[in-house]
């Protein structure tokens, strides 16, 4: 137990110390992540949706791997993406092995199934809802995901807000597409995977408490946002 | 906002990230090594390589993982230089044509650590196959890397002379952590187990518990570091000039010299061998 709390003594030294190498690492975590969450949003929500609102042979089976592919294992990603971007591979000439683009397409990829499933099943419910009423108002296609997207916009941001949290906590995927070089491809989780195979415990541990405080204030900002958008309207 | 708007918006702010996060380091020069989570989590490339690059201006990326997944990543032509632990499989890899320019870098030597209480009394027994027999017959716990590391390959040559086939079922004493050095090392401190590590992550690890150093100094356990390049003739894009100045400086007398000079707590980990040449 004491040995939390000296970490928790370090996480502050850590952060009141402002050490160049641990900012560089925080920048390049938030890069990686937001950028995933940021490619995951685009292409996961109107999939989602299009699936949600349209009736087409195989819908089932694309919703049931959908929403499986919410759990694929961070590793298979890294190994996927390894194979296609070693140089052996098919997407080898593009050089991306290693680099932080490498990394943002497996944590795109891992999380862009959260964001799609997330979508699908916020607008399906409001289409329950409020389908008929669209419909006898004579609204079209295009103009009802609009409605119904904007309508779910706070489900959707939990959506997005837990793909964000995937892929800023994950490790397995990073640490074989980015190979965790020191001042290159080294993240929050591989820095704290480095720093327990050490046996520095502690450093750890702390560098654990400020990815946390990291997720805390993101979480917070969302809610902070949501929370003046509902006032603003009511 | 309209979803067409917001997928403009999307659009722009994706390139400007794209921008942000594409390497704006073209013109500096870098070379990239793979090597093992044994030289990485000693300290000594962080110690080595700001000396190397502050004299060439070439960086070097070092992606370190277990010598088994090192070989097939370059195999794949992943890296430019790589660094492993492991001459049978060095060899292989230069003989099948995937390397060229071995040489012989530096050595230390694995030692045996275990708890302090040593239920199988192997505490000073400079028999390592001895050690590993008594270990099998007190049915102690040793924790085996099992990643098919350089580590992992001496560990298993050992047992194989010892006469011990510990893999299976049938020996529940035998945990296979599947893991690199230190996170073996945190398992065994965990469960007070015996295990073989390289003394350069034993002397830089610092969550020893009641673990110590309880065999040691026997020419089996010899541990020989091996740099090879990349072979330009089967992956064009090789950086030779960068790969060949680092292999160049690192069996230089300089770069030597460095190797000998690094330490911790005053203990020298790695010992500078190259004797001129390579295969």
């Amino acid at each position: 137990m004491s040995e939390i709390w000296r970490a928790l003594g370090k996480a502050m030294v850590l952060i009141a110390d402002f050490d160049p190498d641990l900012v560089e690492i925080i920048g390049l975590s938030l890069r990686v992540s937001l950028t995933a969450v940021f490619i995951a949003t685009v292409i996961g929500l109107p999939v989602g949706a299009a699936v949600a609102l349209f009736r087409f042979p195989g819908r089932p089976v694309l919703v049931v791997l959908i929403n499986a592919l919410m759990g694929l294992p961070p590793v298979v990603v890294g190994l996927i993406v390894y194979l296609l971007l070693s140089r052996a591979g098919p997407f080898g000439v593009f050089n991306l092995l290693y680099t932080p683009t490498a990394m943002i397409i497996a944590q795109a990829i891992l999380i862009g199934p959260i964001v799609a499933a997330l979508t699908r099943q916020t607008v399906e419910d409001l289409w329950q809802e409020y389908g008929e009423q669209l419909t006898s108002f004579g609204v079209g296609p295009g103009r009802a995901v609009r409605t119904l997207l904007w309508d779910g916009r706070f489900s959707l941001l939990t959506g997005v807000l837990a793909g964000f949290g995937r892929a800023s906590a994950e490790v397995g995927a990073v640490m074989i597409v980015g190979g965790n070089i020191d001042h290159l491809t080294r993240v929050m989780t591989t820095s704290i995977t480095l720093e327990t195979s050490k046996g520095n415990l502690e450093i750890a541990l702390a560098l654990g408490i400020i990815l946390l405080i990291i997720a805390l204030g993101i979480n917070a900002s969302a809610y902070a946002i949501r929370d003046v958008a509902y006032r603003a309207e009511s | 906002m309209t979803l067409a708007s917001l997928l403009r918006t999307g659009l722009a702010a994706l390139l400007l990230t794209a921008t942000l996060v594409s390497p704006g380091t073209a013109q500096e020069r870098s070379v990239r090594m793979l090597s093992t989570t044994s030289t990485e989590n000693s300290g000594l490339f962080s110690y080595l390589l700001p000396i190397f690059e502050s004299k060439t201006g070439i960086r070097v990326h070092v992606v370190a993982v277990g010598t088994g997944q090192a070989l097939r990543a370059a195999r794949n032509g992943d890296a430019d230089v790589l660094m492993v632990h492991d001459k049978a499989s060095e060899l292989k890899f230069i003989a099948d044509g995937h390397g060229i320019d071995r040489r012989e870098v530096m050595y230390n030597d694995f030692v045996i650590v275990g708890p302090r209480e040593d239920p199988a009394k192997i505490g000073g027994n400079k028999d390592v196959i001895r050690a590993l027999q008594m270990i099998k017959k007190s049915g102690a716990a040793f924790v085996s890397r099992g990643d098919d590391s350089g580590t992992h390959k001496a560990e298993r040559r050992l047992w194989r002379a010892a006469g011990i086939e510990p893999e299976g079922r049938s020996n529940p004493w035998y945990r296979e952590a599947g893991s690199g050095m230190g996170a073996t090392l945190n398992i065994a401190a965990g469960m007070n187990a015996y295990t073989l590590t390289d003394r350069g992550t034993w002397l830089s690890f610092r969550n020893r518990r009641s673990l110590s150093v309880l065999v040691e100094g026997n020419p089996l356990l010899f541990n020989q570091y091996g740099i090879m390049l990349v072979n330009p003739a089967r992956h064009p894009h090789v950086k030779v000039a960068e790969g060949r100045a680092l292999i160049e400086w690192i069996t230089s007398p300089e770069g030597q010299r460095a190797i000998g000079a690094f330490t911790i707590n005053g203990q020298q980990l790695f010992m500078p061998n190259y004797r001129g040449g390579g295969s």
